[in-house]
Parts: structure tokens; sequence; C-alpha cells
């Protein structure tokens, strides 16, 4: 299953994306409740938010950034059928993308 | 586990594979600075990342962000702007251990907003730098947090 959720919503002056994406972000400062041993850092470097191939927003962030990363965007002129996708690259060397169709 | 030729063939290209993948996603994440992420005090972080440039302080970034975060490791807060062709967002939390929290680049077909969520270590000023034609826009914010959100 994807880890990245996008829901949008066309409005009067723009359309609102949302995503939500499914990572631990671990700081690599954190201890394990259990074995009292450091949780190596592993979060998301960088996000790419496109729209209809279109780089909209290139996001880079470290550990500060919260545990399922949410992030919105509001793109100003969107047509039903648009796509928008979002992929991410993180510490370890894991990915993901999606893509989702505007309605 | 008793060792038979084809698990050691299995095994050995699952790990080629991996390390592959790694080589890779770096050359992928060749623009992610890790010297714009390293845990220094927000006053070195400020002069490395917009190094002999002015901050201007301006009214026209409206935060919309919590007085009081109860729990430091989910703050939202929302960030938009009347300042025209912004090209760059920078998130930054005065006292976590990395102040950087994200930088975002902003495409001419995107309103100045942004959305998300970070973790806040203690009690401080969020602040927020906008860049557009080359000039840096900033405004900060206090956020009470009762507890900090960066483990440990």
């Amino acid at each position: 299953m994807s880890t990245i959720k996008i829901r949008s919503k066309r409005l009067a002056d723009y359309t609102l994306v949302r995503t939500l994406i499914a990572h631990p972000m671990e700081t690599g400062k954190r201890k394990d409740d259990e074995t009292g041993e450091l949780v190596p850092a592993h979060f998301i470097q960088t996000l790419n938010f496109k729209h209809n191939d279109q780089l909209m927003s290139q996001c880079q962030m470290g550990f500060g950034v919260s545990k399922n990363p949410f992030f919105s965007f509001q793109i100003k002129s969107a047509q039903a059928g648009d796509i928008v996708s979002i992929s991410w690259q993180d510490n370890l060397g894991y990915s993901d993308s999606a893509e989702h169709i505007i309605r | 586990m008793h060792t038979t030729r084809r698990n050691f063939m299995i095994k050995m290209l699952t790990t080629t594979g991996y390390a592959l993948g790694l080589v890779f996603s770096k050359t992928g994440l060749a623009d992610w600075l890790a010297s714009d992420f390293r845990r220094r005090t927000i006053g070195t972080t400020l002069t490395e990342l917009f190094p002999d440039q002015v901050l201007h302080k301006t009214n026209k970034i409206n935060l919309k962000l919590p007085r009081i975060a109860e729990n430091g490791s989910v703050v939202p807060i929302t960030i938009t702007s009347s300042i025209e062709n912004v090209d760059t967002i920078y998130i930054l939390s005065e006292k976590n251990p990395v102040p950087l929290i994200a930088k975002f680049t902003i495409n001419p077909e995107l309103e100045t907003y942004i959305g998300a969520r970070f973790k806040m270590q203690e009690t401080c000023d969020v602040i927020v730098v906008l860049k557009a034609e080359n000039q840096y826009y900033q405004t900060r914010q206090k956020v009470k947090v009762t507890l900090g959100g960066c483990g440990g």
C-alpha cells in the first residue's frame, strides 16, 4: 500500500491539495521503550509536489517535521482531470510516490 | 538455517539490489544539503543560511500557529503572505536542536501558502523567512510548548 494519501478540493480562487505521508520521522535521539536503545534517525529529506509534470514545490526537510508528515498547498489554477503527484525520499534510501486526479 | 546454494544466491541478489538502490538514491538526493540541517544554534543557522543578507521584518506574512501547543511533537502551521513573487519559504524553530525545520520552493503557479506540521523542543519563537526577488522577509511568533516533542 502506498504511504501517501492525497486529497484535493477545487475552490473558487484556488485548488487546495493536502497530503499525508505515513513515515516514522525518527530524530535519532528517541529511545526505544522496551530495549532502551536509541532508534536510528530515519526521516524524509526531500519531497516533490508536481502538477501535470510541472514541479510546483520542492521541500527539503530535517527531522523537525512531525511523524506522519502533513503538507498542504494551493494551486492557483487547476482543472478537473489534472494530475498532481507527490514523491519523497528519505535518509535511508527509501522512496515512494503517488498520483491523484483532481475532480 | 542451512544455507543452500539457492538461498545464498537470493541473498546475494537482494543485498546487491539494496546496495545499488542506496547508491542511486544518493545521487538523487544531491540537492539535500546536510549542512543546512546540522545541529547548531539559531544564530549560526541564520548567518549560515542567509549569509550577508538582511532579514526584513514584515507584517505581510500571516502565520496560523497555536499560542499554546500541548504536544510539541505535532504543531500545525499555516503560512500565507501578500508578498509577491515568493520563491522560497523557510520554517525555523528557535530552540530545536536543528533549527531549520523545512524549506519549500514555490512555483509561481502556487499561491503563497504552505500548511505543515512540525516538532518543537520547548517554548520559543517560530521564525518564518520568505525569499522574494532576492529579498528576505521574516516574521516570528511565540509558541508555548507544554510537552517537548523532540524525544529524549
